[in-house]
């Protein structure tokens, strides 16, 4: 169904950048010239995650007439922000210079990206909030740059990958964590890999449908690392945001995790509350793409998750997740369109308000 | 409620368990650390045999990797799910409003106190010169 109303909080949107070059102005002396003399600015370090060709990558209506989706601003107002009403947009740019083996590059890019968003982007509309992009192979230097942007409070967000170098509970990313929960800064956690490991446990998969699938259970594994390790023990503030995750293996994971942790929770003896609780109030799902096949199971996953906090609206625009105005799943209960559209928003985000 | 004599003082070793049938139930007797208690042979999870499993203390923690041994020896692990009960009250560690194991009181009596009754002892034959453990039920 269409958002009901004006001033919804759309919480996780795509901008990309429209190649490296532009990024050229945002570097500081030494990595300008070595970007330049490199030619990196040629080459549009793609993260592969998401092809720019893919239909998934834009739907159809939304792809812009040249560049790659998510490249104009003039287009998401209209095609967006305008018609829906949007009170907020938080913006997300998955980047390859998110995962870059050289993590001075890798955090000098970012920089540059995190800056080209403020300027060419937050600068420009008053509705836009971003995800502050980190190398997030470095937690140091990750930590350094959210110290850094954390005076402009239009960032509202960390963005990471799901599926990086390491299991994203492990303590080697706790600097990311603690720096996020000192400012206000969700965690959000996009679907996308470093590919580093295969994206599947099982090996590498031949074909693009199959890496797109197992992103859901690169979630479930992502979110039991989080859990199990500890994290929401250690930054009892800490909020993570699973964006573009399908939702709807979620109910399966909390009771997995808590049937577990029944039997084995002396391993983990700091995590004093089921992963089922812990998940309920630490954790956050954008919308879209909801997989369930009929409003009914759409409202029997939202019963299921136990909370009705949980939620975050997200078009995933300009990804092909709905056609049309459709962008709220059919089956979310009436009574809950509030919460996720705004409330839900504004309690995960403190620094929206 | 009647009083069962299940055991001599000093039968069952510190650590210890005696699975003794009362009015049809198993019950586990225990031996912690000198004082004596007892649970239903039964898990209110799946039904196992609760008190086959193995007595450990009761881990705490207030940080990812700090650990803590507490109470050792007062929580019984379920043999089939490792689920966690307290010895002195039988309730879950996991859930302990709504899963808990019937817990029974022991008490520890002289022979001579017994042999005036009421009590129940088929299989214990008492003496006056020691004393017993007796669980109520």
């Amino acid at each position: 169904m269409p958002v009901p109303a004006p001033g919804a909080i759309d919480c996780d949107v795509h901008v990309a950048l429209p190649g490296t070059h532009v990024l050229v102005p945002y570097l500081d002396d030494y990595w300008r010239e070595h970007i330049l003399t490199r030619g990196l600015d040629r080459d549009n370090l793609d993260i592969g995650a998401y092809p720019p060709g893919s239909p998934l990558s834009a739907r159809p209506d939304w792809r812009p007439a040249k560049g790659n989706p998510g490249t104009d601003l003039a287009l998401l107002q209209s095609q967006l922000l305008d018609r829906v009403g949007t009170q907020y947009a938080i913006l997300n740019c998955l980047h390859g210079a998110q995962v870059i083996f050289g993590e001075d590059l890798s955090a000098a890019l970012c920089r540059a990206i995190n800056d080209w968003i403020a300027a060419e982007w937050l600068d420009r509309d008053p509705r836009l909030r971003a995800s502050i992009v980190i190398p997030m192979h470095s937690p140091e230097l990750s930590a350094a740059e959210i110290e850094r942007v954390a005076p402009d409070r239009r960032f509202v967000q960390v963005v990471m990958l799901v599926m990086g170098e390491l299991p994203l509970g492990r303590r080697q990313h706790w600097p990311i964590y603690q720096a996020a929960e000192r400012h206000g800064f969700a965690i959000g956690v996009h679907a996308g890999s470093s590919y580093r490991h295969a994206p599947t446990s099982l090996g590498w998969p031949s074909y693009y449908l199959e890496d797109y699938v197992a992103q859901s259970s690169g979630f479930a594994g992502a979110l039991n690392s989080l859990v199990t390790e500890g994290v929401f023990v250690q930054f009892p503030r800490l909020k993570v945001v699973l964006m573009e995750s399908g939702v709807s293996w979620l109910p399966n994971y909390m009771w997995r995790a808590t049937k577990t942790w029944r039997a084995a929770r002396i391993e983990v003896p700091w995590n004093k509350r089921s992963p089922a609780e812990l998940v309920r109030e630490h954790v956050r799902l954008t919308t879209q793409p909801f997989d369930a096949p009929s409003a009914a199971e759409v409202a029997r996953i939202v019963a299921e998750i136990g909370s009705d906090e949980v939620l975050l609206h997200s078009t995933d625009f300009p990804h092909w997740q709905f056609d049309g105005e459709d962008a709220v799943p059919e089956g979310i209960p009436e009574a809950l369109m509030r919460k996720i559209l705004v409330d839900n928003p504004l309690q995960t985000y403190p620094r929206l308000s | 409620m009647a009083r069962h004599v299940v055991a001599s003082l000093g039968e069952i070793a510190p650590g210890d368990c005696k699975i003794v049938t009362v009015q049809g139930r198993e019950i586990g007797v225990f031996n912690v650390g000198g004082e004596h208690f007892a649970l239903i042979n039964r898990c209110p999870h799946e039904g196992a045999p609760l008190c086959r499993g193995v007595l450990v203390g009761l881990a705490e923690s207030d940080r990812p990797g700090q650990f803590r041994l507490v109470r050792q020896g007062e929580m019984l692990r379920c043999p089939w799910h490792g689920w966690e009960f307290d010895i002195r009250t039988g309730q879950s560690w996991c859930d302990p409003d709504s899963v808990r194991a019937r817990s029974y009181a022991v008490t520890v009596e002289p022979g001579e106190t017994l042999a005036k009754g009421p009590f129940v002892a088929e299989t214990v034959p008492v003496s006056v010169e020691r004393e017993y453990v007796v669980v109520e039920v």
